[in-house]
C-alpha cells in the first residue's frame, strides 16, 4: 500500500513538457529591455509552474482539506511577515516615524537608483 | 513487537491522510515559512536597494536555467517513482528514484561550479547585501537538495526490495517542494536585474 487512496495518474511527461516551455519562455522573456514583459516572464511564469507542479505532481488538489489549509495558514503567516515588516525595510519614515539620521546619509531605498542615475 | 507490526503512530490516523505523509506535509509547512521569510526578507530589500542590479548582473541566468531544467526533469522522475510505487513496482520505483537523486548531484555540480567563479571573481558572502542572501538562499536549497537526495537513495534502497512503498510518495514529495523554492529563487537571484 502506498496511500490511502491511490491517486489519479495523469500524463506526467506532458506536464514535464510544459514545464520546460515556460521556463524557455522565462529565459526568452528576461532578455527584453521591457520591465513589464520581463517581470510576467520572471515572476508570472514562476507562479504557473509552482501551480502545476503543486496540482499535478504534489496532487494538492486531490488530498484531504486539512493539507491545503494548513499550506495557506503559513503562507499567510509569510504575507503577514511581509506586511510588517515591509515599510521599515523600504521606506525611511512614516506617520510619526522616521530611521535614525545616520541613516539617511546612506543613499538608499526606491529613490537611491534614479538618484543614482541622475548623477 | 514482531518485526511486521508497525508502531500505533503509523497505524491511527485521525485526519484520514497516513501519518508518514501527515508529517511530511508539516515538514513542507514549516519549510514554507522558513523559505518564504527568507524570500519575502530578499524581495523587500531588493526593492528597496535598486542598486542590487548591478550585482544580480553577475550571476549566470544560462546556468541558473539549466539548473531548473535539471530539477524539473528530477521532479518528473520523483512523481514517475511515486507512480511506480503506486503499481507496486518496487524496483522500477528504486531505479527512478535513484535517477531523481542524479539530478539532484548534477544541481549541485552546477551550483559548485558556478560559486567557484563566483568567490574567483571576489563575490563573497560579505561583498554586499545581494550577495549575503544570494549565498543565503542558495545555500539553504542546496542543503535541502543535498538532504533529498541522501533520504531519497536510504528509501530507494528499501523500494527495490518491494518494502515501505509509501515512503517514495513522502520523499517525492519533498522533492517537489524543493523544486518549487527553486522555481522561485532562479527569477528572483538570476532574472530580475
Amino acid at each position: 500500500m502506498t496511500t490511502e487512496a491511490h491517486v489519479h495518474h495523469p500524463n506526467y511527461v506532458k506536464i514535464w513538457a510544459i514545464l520546460v516551455v515556460l521556463l524557455i519562455v522565462s529565459v526568452l522573456g528576461s532578455m527584453s529591455h521591457i520591465r513589464e514583459v520581463v517581470l510576467i516572464a520572471a515572476f508570472g511564469v514562476a507562479l504557473v509552474k509552482a501551480y502545476l507542479v503543486a496540482k499535478n505532481f504534489m496532487h494538492v488538489n486531490v488530498e484531504k482539506r486539512w493539507v491545503p489549509y494548513l499550506l495557506i495558514m503559513c503562507l499567510l503567516f509569510v504575507a503577514i511577515l511581509f506586511a510588517g515588516v515591509a515599510p521599515d525595510v523600504m521606506k525611511r519614515s512614516g506617520q510619526n516615524w522616521s530611521k535614525n539620521p545616520a541613516n539617511q546619509l546612506v543613499p538608499s531605498g526606491a529613490g537611491a537608483g534614479a538618484e543614482a542615475k541622475h548623477e | 513487537m514482531s518485526s511486521s507490526a508497525k508502531p500505533i503512530a503509523n497505524t491511527r490516523s485521525a485526519t484520514g491522510i497516513p501519518t508518514a505523509k501527515l508529517i511530511t506535509w508539516w515538514v513542507i509547512a514549516s519549510e514554507i515559512v522558513i523559505f518564504g521569510g527568507l524570500l519575502a526578507a530578499y524581495i523587500m530589500h531588493r526593492l528597496g536597494h535598486p542598486e542590487w542590479a548591478d550585482a544580480a548582473a553577475h550571476t549566470n541566468t544560462w546556468a541558473g536555467a539549466f539548473n531548473t531544467f535539471v530539477l524539473l526533469t528530477s521532479s518528473l522522475c520523483a512523481v514517475l517513482a511515486h507512480k511506480a510505487a503506486d503499481a507496486h513496482d518496487g524496483p522500477k520505483a528504486a531505479k527512478l528514484l535513484r535517477l531523481t537523486a542524479l539530478g539532484g548531484l548534477i544541481f549541485l555540480t552546477i551550483k559548485g561550479f558556478e560559486w567557484t567563479k563566483d568567490i574567483h571573481e571576489g563575490f563573497v558572502l560579505s561583498s554586499g547585501g545581494f550577495w549575503s542572501f544570494y549565498y543565503t538562499l542558495a545555500g539553504l536549497h542546496g542543503l535541502h537538495v543535498l538532504a533529498g537526495m541522501v533520504i531519497m537513495l536510504i528509501v530507494a534502497a528499501d523500494a527495490a526490495k518491494n518494502r515501505e512503498l509509501q515512503r517514495v510518495e513522502c520523499i517525492g514529495l519533498y522533492w517537489h517542494f524543493v523544486d518549487i523554492v527553486w522555481i522561485f529563487l532562479f527569477p528572483l537571484l538570476y532574472i530580475a536585474r
